[in-house]
């Protein structure tokens, strides 16, 4: 196999930061080669050198054995590079034939013709849509599809995936594989990206690690463990990440959800949560976690079933209802629902609780407000220039934690947390699960779902686990293990393998 | 962990953009200005000054408070010209046919105006209609009942319309009473929107209005509310015209809600909700009074004024383009 792209001793500085320092990289045809790392460990900055978006301060590019000087993305993508970044490149409102060919229209257009060759591009992924389909209204994982194409669509040798499944359900994303496979197979070069350290263990071929922008080593993925990779990454072994909690100490029951139904997700869920501890909610993505979430917290309504909190029954009609009642909830789409990103920190972490900052004439109280949030700021370790710095210019991790500055800020008895380190970088998850662990250590009791199974065994004292709609039983730390979570996920059944 | 180079390259916004975004608006109206009074010796004169803050007041000034208020939740409220013009009538039609006092006649139309908001603001926050169909509705509905109730005819004031007509003339250590109640307006919308939480709270929803709800807060009332604001103050708007001409007219406000909105974004607020201020606002709403003043000084024709208003708009947006407000990000 020879190499596509050779990159050599990349080094690129912003100012006097050193974002790469004499970075290797190379992709093979038929090779999937996934870069990882932390957050501003260089994976983007090594990933736009490639796509020809920045241009080195030093080393030298090979593609197919030639030394070249990118002019530019364009002179990139015409040597048969595509990047597919997080955020697609779409035209909303044209349909998938015209975004597959946008760009290199001819002046006369055989509306036919290219119907049918974007027919055959998406065919072959394994797809079937229809291409005079407008791609605003496609689910999102369908417009990644369309991305592909587009990239197919010229004669592309090395695809970039840059997060590709940070968007997708587990069902997606497991399709998306299928397609890199396929790519694989017909001799594509593949670079792939991602936090999602399972689904790297499951596709790639080899592993290239990143921190602070040099590469820390790269390995094969047979040779390694997910640990091995973390400790890479981090510096430190996995279980560290986790907050120590065997001092824990339980409270009386605070949360008690009973009989709750709505739909075909949520089917006569009973379960009851103590104060100080944490319950995971696992399960397959559509297994009606986040929907369970919902109706709790009264965004979604409840056909039958009551909700209780310390012994009082609730009638919810909205969030305000819940938040009233002393609930929070982390929603799993941080910028969508989680945080307001043009608005200050300040704003974001009082929103849930604006009666503490205002008299009763509806005046804001600013001083109040500065100073509990600077006292919250410190206490979240939020890193950023001041509470007044919109929550758009911080990172991931800080973006999350002001999300659950807010929760912390609303000091409830219940908060749920919904995929709380989605997109979030090792080091700020760490960072969260000891905030998490803070909240159940203020007697508060506390709901997590999430996608990761690794992270709900080592912050949880107990698991519940969904499948369509129903609650089909509990793990206790002895029983933690993948088989076990999957099995009961998967059939309803506890797993008979016996470890 | 401690360097995140990536992060910090792409929110790159220097302090001059920061400058020009926040002060853009002065700009434009000062650039306004300087070339009004370089045009016209007759502009920078007190008495036209007055004039055109009286304008202003009785035109885009007052309405612009509650549009800025609707736009900040990233709604729009097209009816303010036709509640502006049912306003007009009804006050001049209590005085004139109910026979009622000063009070009495002001009170009900301004709750006139304010039902008028509330129609229009119960179907957009509770049924989650689009504000551009439901305000268009809305400004259909007022038009057609300001001409029913006038018959199609200006409404004379009457005997009983005396202390109106005065103090839509009248002036308070110099400065037209109108103009004093503009004043007026803008600082308790001032203050509204930067120190109370109505203000911090419509411009979270406009933000981004599903992480307000999801953090407990009843939302629907609140925009509720900024129509219902908007709708008073177009009926103020409407009272202000008939004090002025000691008619209550139909035919008032056409078009003004236009005029309404250009100010508003003008003065800097996006579209898209979530942002502007009240000061800048009202500095757009004297740009777009300047501008009528500087063509009429000039003696620029009628017809043709509507063009270079369209351009001068035209190049001010531009303006604000240019400094990042309102590329649609």
């Amino acid at each position: 196999m020879t190499n596509l792209v050779n990159l050599r001793n990349i080094t690129k500085s912003f100012g006097g930061i050193h974002a790469l320092q004499g970075v290797d990289f190379d992709v093979r045809a038929g090779e999937i080669h996934a870069l990882l790392g932390e957050n501003g460990a260089g994976k983007s900055t090594l990933m736009r050198v490639l796509g020809g978006e920045i241009k080195p301060s030093s080393g030298t590019i090979e593609i197919e054995g030639q030394v070249i000087e990118f002019a530019g993305p364009s002179a990139a993508r015409a040597l048969g590079i595509a990047v597919i970044h997080q955020e697609f490149a779409l035209a909303p409102d044209l349909t998938i034939a015209e975004n597959i060919f946008l760009g290199e229209l001819p002046s006369f257009i055989g509306w036919g013709k290219l119907k049918e060759r974007a027919s055959d591009l998406i065919r072959h992924l394994g797809f079937d849509i229809d291409p005079t389909v407008k791609v605003g209204s496609l689910a999102v994982a369908h417009q990644q599809v369309v991305e592909i194409a587009k990239a197919l669509s010229r004669d592309v040798k090395i695809i970039v995936f840059d997060e590709p499944t940070a968007v997708l359900a587990t069902q997606d994303a497991e399709r998306l594989h299928e397609i890199i496979r396929g790519l694989r197979a017909r001799g594509v070069g593949i670079a792939y990206i991602s936090h999602r350290l399972d689904e790297v263990f499951a596709i790639a071929d080899v592993m290239t690690v990143m921190k602070d922008g040099k590469v820390v080593d790269k390995v094969a993925t047979g040779s390694v463990s997910i640990d091995d990779v973390i400790r890479m990454m981090v510096g430190r072994p996995i279980s560290a990440m986790f907050p120590d909690r065997t001092g824990r100490k339980l409270g009386p029951v605070k949360l008690e959800a009973k009989g709750l139904t709505r739909g075909r997700l949520v089917k006569d869920v009973s379960f009851s949560i103590r104060g100080g501890e944490i319950v995971g909610l696992g399960g397959l993505v559509g297994a009606g976690r986040t929907e369970v979430a919902r109706a709790i917290f009264g965004a979604d309504r409840l056909e039958s079933g009551t909700v209780i909190l310390n012994g009082k029954a609730l009638r919810l009609q909205s969030p305000r209802d819940a938040v009233k009642a002393g609930m929070g909830l982390l929603p799993e789409d941080r910028k969508l629902q989680g945080v307001i990103l043009n608005q200050p920190i300040k704003v974001n972490s009082t929103m849930a609780r604006l009666s503490s900052i205002v008299n009763r004439f509806g005046f804001l109280k600013s001083k109040v407000e500065s100073r509990a949030v600077t006292v919250l700021s410190d206490k979240l370790r939020l890193k950023a220039s001041s509470i007044d710095a919109p929550v758009s210019s911080l990172s991931g991790g800080n973006q999350q934690k002001v999300a659950l500055a807010k929760w912390f800020y609303a000091d409830g008895d219940f908060i749920i947390l919904d995929e709380p380190t989605r997109g979030v970088d090792v080091g700020a998850k760490s960072e969260i699960f000891g905030l998490i662990n803070r909240l159940s250590e203020a007697g508060k009791a506390v709901l997590v779902i999430s996608s990761e199974h690794q992270e709900l065994f080592g912050l949880c004292d107990r698991i519940l686990v969904m499948r369509e709609g129903k609650l089909y039983g509990e793990l206790l730390p002895d029983d933690y293990s993948e088989e076990n979570l999957l099995s009961l996920a998967m059939t309803g059944e506890p797993s008979r393998i016996t470890l | 962990m401690t360097l995140a180079p990536e992060s910090q390259i792409q929110s790159g916004k220097t302090p001059i953009a920061e400058i020009i975004q926040r002060f853009g608006t002065l700009s434009i109206f000062l650039a306004l200005v300087i070339v009004a009074s370089i045009w016209s010796d007759s502009f920078l004169t007190q008495t036209n000054i007055l004039n055109v803050l009286r304008q202003v007041a009785s035109s885009a000034g007052i309405m612009s408070v509650g549009m800025l208020f609707v736009i900040l939740t990233r709604g729009i409220d097209l009816s303010v010209g036709s509640i502006a013009a049912l306003g007009g009538v009804l006050v001049a039609y209590f005085m004139a046919f109910w026979d009622l006092g000063t009070g009495a006649s002001i009170a009900l139309t301004l709750i006139a105006g304010a039902v008028c908001g509330l129609t229009t603001g119960i179907f957009i926050a509770y049924l989650k209609l689009p504000s551009f169909v439901m305000s268009l509705a809305m400004m259909a509905i007022a038009r057609g009942l300001s001409l029913i109730i006038s018959a199609g005819r200006p409404i004379p004031l009457g005997d009983n319309g005396e202390a109106l007509a005065n103090f839509g003339s009248g002036f308070y250590a110099g400065i037209p009473q109108p103009v004093l109640l503009m004043f007026a307006v803008f600082i308790v919308g001032g203050v509204l929107l930067k120190f109370t939480r109505f203000g911090r709270v419509i411009t979270a929803i406009g933000s981004n209005e599903e992480a307000v709800h999801l953090s407990g807060i009843a939302v629907p009332r609140y925009i509720l509310a900024v129509y219902v604001i908007s709708g008073i103050l177009a009926s103020v708007a409407g009272i202000i015209s008939s004090a002025r001409t000691g008619v209550g007219s139909a035919q008032v406000g056409v078009g003004a809600e236009l005029n309404v909105i250009a100010a508003v974004v003008i003065g800097g607020a996006s579209l898209m909700g979530g942002r502007g201020g009240v000061i800048n606002t009202f500095l757009g709403a004297l740009v777009m009074g300047i501008i009528g003043n500087i063509m009429n000084l000039a003696g620029v024709p009628g017809y043709h004024q509507q063009v270079y208003m369209g351009l001068i708009i035209l190049i001010a947006m531009l303006l604000q383009y240019s400094t990042g407000s309102f590329k649609r990000t």
